[in-house]
């Protein structure tokens, strides 16, 4: 064997874990027949817990790639890596709450989430277009599995033969992308393609054609971040779907969406100077006004979409392909600012939009229904559950001091910095429009009276889990100085090869 | 003399002609074969493609990968068709309605 491989392999602890976790939780399913729901739940959550820790270590690691050229090992890798195992983690612990799930027979669950979140460290790290491929389908053949998983509920059903269409056409058009940008370089490794691009092999007929490829791959993205006008799969499969997937789908594959669409795009198809902190794209492909168009469509589209939406998973999809349009923000001033606004975004976004969820768990557990109309008087019933949905829904909207303010403050600094005052205009006005919606349900459960008057008794693991997303959302500024770090150190790409 | 550009004609018609397939079809199976005429398209690309400019073997090893890839999605698909076609006796796209709004 190629000694580098076995050199690379220890800077693959992440993944390795995953695997093995994953593995094992199969074998702990069959072997432990009695016990199999509290086996596979501590051997998946072991199994994360150990990726998360094994994967600290490696912010502080040469940043390089593995196996040859294939996937990056930079801190902005890592740093999703930490995001996603986090995120895989907090859905985990959300599950054994969950009536809707099959609580007898959730192996399986177990398997397929460790293994979509496998997928998604592969695809945040990728810096080959054979892996972004691979790792792409990975991540949506374990989800729509997922999103199927409840197998005698026919919403659930059609929610997941609705993303698997959707998702199938989208990674085909990729791939067609992905060849005809091959063609062009002869080259599938990312840096490679900026390489042969800044080189100047762009004749009229050549840029005309990079640019359909460059589209056709933005679809591939566009649909694993719920983008405008890949998004139609979104609020189907959000209302469809159990809420932990939701939940999960709403945060996580959307961040690896965005981390493998950075990895491309300041990678493959733009180039910085060495240690600079700006990028600059190649003349002939002018992807920053598609992104722009895509950004400014999605977050109108998501807000209008929301204010009229009756159901709470419904409106949750459209808020959440709303914070993508703002998130896509960030991408497109093609500096380091806007990178870190990104991850900053994200960072606030998972807590606060895991915690709705897992609120809105809680209340289907007790009332059987996600229609606002049945949210009305929650207060009385159970005023913790309606005062932290109100800090979330706060926070989502962006009102100071919560956590969702700070993300949108510096994606809007960092189209303002990016001479696009405009653009930050519009993103403003968006998030005006949010208030609607938001403060619509906060009403709904504060002020309505409603008509069942028993009150919630809710089980004490759910009181922790909710307040582990509630802590962040209302005290993430307490260290703003450390996040403000973290971040900065996270936004180094490795270009190489 | 076969060249470069009849490949990319074929493979084009392909790819159009499973774009077709996905958006007029009604029945479930018949979208899946749309996309298999979208994968294969890309195959046949990507082999032109290292066969006649590239002048590496990367986008024959590439279509190796995305039939393997492609076989795995037919599982999982039809998998998911099948589950359908349990709950409501029915493949038909049309009959997949109760999520809306």
């Amino acid at each position: 064997m190629n000694p580098q491989i076995l050199l690379d392999l220890r800077q693959f602890y992440p993944e390795l874990i995953l695997t093995a976790a994953l593995l094992c939780v199969i074998i702990g399913d069959l072997a432990f027949p009695r016990q199999r729901r509290s086996v596979t739940f501590f051997l998946s959550a072991l199994g994360l817990a150990l990726a998360f820790s094994f994967s600290l270590p490696l912010f502080s690691a040469p940043a390089g790639t593995l196996f040859f050229g294939v996937v990056a090992l930079d801190p902005l890798a890592v740093f999703f890596k930490l995001f996603l195992i986090l995120t895989s983690l907090f859905v985990l612990l959300a599950v054994p709450g969950c009536k809707e799930m099959p609580q007898k027979s959730l192996g399986e669950f177990h398997t397929l989430l460790l293994g979509v979140t496998l997928g998604m460290l592969l695809l945040a790290s990728s810096m080959d277009m054979l892996m972004l491929y691979l790792s792409l389908e990975m991540v949506s053949l374990g989800s729509y599995i997922m999103v199927g998983y409840l197998k005698n509920n026919r919403q659930s059903n059609e929610a997941s033969l609705k993303y698997l269409l959707f998702g199938a056409v989208a990674t085909g058009a990729m791939l067609y992308g992905m060849t005809i940008l091959y063609g062009l370089t002869g080259t599938t490794k990312l840096a490679g393609i900026r390489e042969v691009l800044a080189a100047g092999i762009t004749t009229g007929d050549n840029a005309v054609m990079l640019f359909i490829a460059t589209i056709l791959v933005l679809a591939g993205f566009g649909f694993k971040t719920a983008a405008v006008p890949f998004h139609f799969w979104c609020p189907d499969v959000y209302a469809g779907a159990a809420t932990p997937v939701t939940a999960f789908l709403s945060v996580a594959p959307k961040a690896a969406g965005f981390a493998a669409l950075i990895r491309f795009f300041f990678t493959g198809l733009s180039t910085s100077p060495v240690n600079a902190d700006y990028w600059s794209q190649f003349s002939f492909i002018n992807w920053q006004y598609v992104f722009i168009a895509v950004s400014i469509l999605t977050m109108t589209f998501g807000n209008i979409a929301a204010l009229r939406q009756s159901n709470m998973k419904r409106l949750l999809a459209y808020s959440s392909i709303a914070h993508a349009g703002y998130i896509f923000m960030g991408a497109v001033v093609l500096t380091s600012q806007g990178l870190q606004s990104i991850l900053i975004y994200l960072i606030t976004y998972l807590f606060m939009n895991l915690g709705a969820f897992f609120i809105v768990i809680e209340i289907f557990n007790r009332t059987d229904s996600f229609d606002l109309e049945d949210y009305r008087g929650i207060r009385r019933r159970s005023p913790f559950l309606s005062y932290a949905m109100a800090v979330f829904m706060f926070s989502l909207m962006g009102i100071p001091p919560l956590a969702g303010f700070w993300g949108k403050l510096y994606v809007f600094a960092a189209a303002v910095n990016g001479d696009l005052i405009w653009y930050a205009a519009i993103g403003a006005l968006n998030s005006v429009i949010a208030v609607y919606y938001y403060a619509r349900v906060i009403k709904t459960m504060l002020i309505d009276e409603g008509e069942g008057a028993a009150r919630f008794s809710i089980p004490w693991t759910s009181y922790v889990l909710v307040w582990i997303m509630l802590l962040p959302t209302i005290g993430l500024m307490l260290f703003w100085n450390q996040i403000e770090r973290i971040t900065a150190d996270s936004v180094k790409l490795f270009l190489g090869n | 003399m076969i060249g470069l550009g009849h490949y990319l004609i074929i493979s084009a018609a392909l790819f159009s002609l499973g774009i077709m397939c996905v958006l007029t079809r009604k029945n479930a199976v018949n979208v899946l074969m749309g996309i298999e005429l979208i994968l294969n398209s890309a195959n046949l690309n990507l082999v032109a493609f290292s066969k006649f400019s590239a002048g590496n073997i990367e986008g024959q090893i590439f279509s190796i990968f995305i039939i393997v890839v492609a076989a795995a999605e037919a599982a999982v698909a039809l998998a998911i068709v099948l589950a359908m076609y349990r709950l409501i006796k029915s493949v038909n796209l049309d009959r997949a309605d109760t999520l809306k709004g």
